[in-house]
């Protein structure tokens, strides 16, 4: 059994160190912290996405990574979304379009999401299913959560600009 | 759920890394993207020891066209290829081979020479390596040495590589004018392995006749398989409709699929059929004919 090791992770903005054995995945290094289980396990076999996060800048399942991989790195989550308690536009896409019903995948499909937003400011219905092809939804049928984000990219567009603690 | 323990190990340079690999022995792993690696870790149906990072190893990660090759780092992540101007370009076919893996999250910390390097012949850029004809730089115990990718899939789960080798680079031997590519695969959904796909790389003559021939099959055996024999039919034959479906009618015959929970045998060669034709239809059109 492996010694455990010191890592340090930037989350939602905010210095974090932990002492994790290796095989600590990163969902359960991020659900550990108090205030952050918004990130969770759908599965297990790396498919619904429901762990997404951005890690440096880049959409990863946070279930398919090791905490200590993450070691030196910069965390978005959910919770990292809302800004001085107002919703990210892409929250408030989900809540007026009812994207949403279970809420189970709703982490995974914001954070994936915002990273296609980030790209693509002005995504087709194409590249926005494409662009949350790593997230499944049992509930939704997709529809509105292809709404929802369609509802964040005009709010976006019309120029309301969201600026988050985290910064890559 | 909860992989085995390990040891976790982050070397800075290949050569402490195939150090490392070496010390520990059969016990120690590559964890490159590790796509694969790790849901198989968490089905404990791999326990490795020690897993060795190469992730932080520096100059690893890029594509350029360079002394006759297009050249791939080993750490260059699937998203890299799917974002590239130069592979959209001039190698569409590995743009088309790219965006049918998994999703997005996964493609962006898979790596090409990992969906190589562990010999799944579901695995997409196999079938579309040996279309290219690529060949896989390696640095080992022994070493560095390139591996023609024809030698390079033995069987399941087993490629050429040796304990403490590490695929530092694919290699494509640069495309000749008339070149043209394809990569078609069916799916049963987004992100699935395929239940068969097929790679075409053709490059015609200036009387419109195939020059050159590439053809690989994904998830119909043991390894990814070359068509060869639909290659060879090709060769300095024009590659309109009649003949383009008597290469698919042989490719599909090439083909050794198993019934399995994605279609039996003679719908997945039906399928190889079907999607050959597509394939080189492609091509041909991206070939300019």
């Amino acid at each position: 059994m492996a010694a455990k090791q010191l890592v340090h992770i930037k989350v939602n903005g905010r210095e974090r160190e932990a002492m994790v054995e290796p095989r600590m995945l990163l969902v359960h290094l991020i659900r550990s912290f108090p205030g952050l289980t918004g990130t969770h396990i759908g599965c297990d076999t790396s498919h619904c996405g429901a762990c997404t996060v951005v890690l440096n800048g880049k959409t990863v399942k946070s279930c398919t990574m090791f905490a200590v991989q993450a070691d030196g790195g910069e965390l978005l989550t959910v919770e990292g979304l809302m800004k001085d308690g107002a919703l990210h536009p892409l929250q408030e896409g989900f809540k007026q379009e009812h994207g949403l019903q279970c809420g189970y995948c709703t982490p995974g499909m914001l954070m994936s999401s915002y990273a296609l937003l980030e790209k693509n400011p002005s995504p087709s219905e194409e590249e926005i299913r494409w662009g949350i092809s790593g997230n499944l939804c049992r509930c939704t049928g997709y529809q509105n959560i292809v709404k929802a984000v369609q509802f964040a990219a005009a709010k976006l567009a019309e120029g309301e600009k969201h600026e988050l603690s985290h910064v890559s | 759920m909860i992989p085995a323990a390990f040891e976790y190990l982050r070397p800075k340079t290949i050569t402490e890394a195939i150090g490392m690999l070496l010390q520990r022995g059969e016990d120690a792993k590559i964890l490159s993207g590790g796509q694969s690696l790790i849901p198989m870790m968490k089905f404990r149906l791999a326990r490795p020891a020690y897993l060795v990072d190469i992730n932080w190893i520096s100059g690893l990660s890029y594509i350029r066209e360079d002394g006759g090759y297009l050249k791939i780092g080993g750490l260059t992540r699937e998203a890299d290829l799917e974002a590239s101007p130069l592979i959209h370009a001039k190698y569409p076919i590995l743009a088309d081979t790219s965006r049918v893996i998994a999703d997005p999250q996964i493609r962006n910390m898979a790596t090409v020479a990992g969906n190589l390097a562990h010999g799944d012949p579901a695995n997409d850029h196999p079938a579309t390596m040996l279309a290219l004809r690529a060949e896989i730089v390696t640095e080992g115990p022994q070493g560095g040495r390139v591996i023609p990718i024809d030698d390079f899939f033995i069987t399941l789960f087993t490629t050429r590589l040796e304990h403490g080798e590490i695929v530092t680079e694919i290699r494509i031997p640069e495309l000749p004018p008339g070149s043209g590519g394809a990569y078609f695969k069916l799916e049963r959904k987004v992100g699935d392995f395929a239940t068969a796909a097929v790679a075409a790389q053709l490059t015609l003559d200036d009387a419109g006749a195939c020059a050159g021939a590439g053809i690989g099959l994904t998830n119909v055996g043991a390894t990814p398989i070359r068509a060869a024999r639909a290659e060879a039919f090709l060769r300095g034959k024009i590659p309109d409709a009649n003949n383009i479906a008597e290469a698919a009618r042989l490719a599909a015959s090439e083909a050794q699929p198993g019934s399995d929970l994605r279609g039996p045998e003679e719908y997945k060669r039906g399928l190889v059929k079907e999607l050959a034709r597509r394939a080189l239809t492609r091509a041909c059109e991206r070939a300019g004919m």
